[in-house]
């Protein structure tokens, strides 16, 4: 690579390609729900009373911001090569660009069907941009923009995430 | 059941406040937040990766989660027949245990579209003392009168891209 300021081939070649498309490991389920209202103390009678929710929502549902927690795997399974990443092209950005660290600076979803226990929500990933590169007070790397797709078993949208984040190496490192 | 919560269209206007809500974060609300959002990263519970990693002063609480306390505080508002339709956020600054978050949201839009589906634009923040962590532009649908419940809809009757 002739200039530092240049993306690498490879990861240009990412934008606006298609990837990572897989199916979430486990059906969505009632218990992540509850633990998840529970951790914000959500009330919603739409995931704790069965009559409101079969009257206003067709039966139960999960909390719409659950979207990318059905994909997110477990810490450990059996016969797992590597570790499972989610959002696997903000870590391939990590690595290719060689930025240590990185966090998301911002978060768009947009909501479609609801999603329903025993939904198997299917997602892919979407590079969109690469910054070039930008000093913060965290340290000097690069934004990047990643569309995730979310649909269920009958091919319908469930929703699409998009993320920003800000892969960076601390002025020390 | 006890009687639910319907906040209509028609109650609503440009400039209301929704409830303010503080909550005081431990280390246990960062841990079981990023643990129900399925986020094993260390940053999220082991306080000397993210101090040694992060180069931050304490563990922090996680995006997906933070969308989740996003969720309860303006359906906490609408009641259950609110329904999401977009959630922008953008984290400007981190929430610690020991912080005091306060959630303030205002109403800065509302219109019904082609389809007749009613909405309100809110703008959310989540401030830490006089420090804005996280802000949050919510597109959220209500129903338009009695009767009328966003959850029904589908396909060309649902457009949540504003």
């Amino acid at each position: 690579m002739s200039d530092a300021n240049e993306i690498p081939a490879e990861v240009a070649a990412w934008i606006g390609q298609k990837r990572y498309e897989q199916e979430g490991e486990f059906d969505v389920e009632r218990g992540y729900v509850a633990t998840t209202c529970a951790s914000v103390e959500n009330g919603n009678p739409l995931f704790w009373d069965e009559k409101a929710a079969r009257e206003i929502t067709n039966g139960w549902i999960a909390p719409p911001t659950m979207l990318s927690v059905w994909f997110r795997p477990h810490f450990w399974a059996p016969d797992r090569s590597g570790a499972a990443q989610p959002l696997q092209v903000h870590f391939d950005l990590k690595e290719k660009l060689g930025l240590p660290e990185a966090v998301m600076t911002d978060d768009t979803i947009t909501f479609r069907d609801p999603v329903r226990p025993g939904d198997r929500l299917r997602t892919w990933q979407v590079l969109r941009s690469v910054s070039p590169p930008k000093t913060t007070k965290l340290g000097t790397g690069r934004f990047w923009v990643i569309d995730v797709e979310y649909v269920n078993q009958h091919g319908h949208s469930v929703g699409t995430e998009t993320y920003t984040g800000f892969g960076y190496r601390r002025a020390a490192q | 059941m006890n009687a639910l919560r319907v906040l209509t269209l028609d109650q609503v206007k440009p400039g209301d406040a929704l409830p303010e809500l503080a909550y005081d974060v431990t280390a246990t609300t960062v841990v079981l937040g990023a643990l129900a959002s399925r986020d094993w990263r260390p940053m999220h519970h082991d306080k000397d990766f993210a101090q040694q990693r992060n180069g931050v002063r304490d563990i922090f609480m996680n995006t997906p989660n933070q969308a989740a306390w996003f969720e309860r505080y303006v359906t906490d508002w609408t009641g259950p027949y609110g329904r999401l339709g977009r959630m922008q956020f953008r984290m400007k600054d981190s929430v610690f245990p020991g912080d005091r978050m306060l959630f303030r949201g205002e109403v800065k839009g509302v219109a019904t579209d082609a389809a007749g589906c009613g909405w309100a634009e809110l703008a959310v923040r989540v401030l830490v003392g006089e420090k804005v962590c996280t802000e949050c532009n919510v597109r959220v649908a209500l129903p338009v009168a009695p009767g009328d419940n966003p959850w029904a809809r589908r396909g060309e009757r649902w457009k949540p891209e504003a």
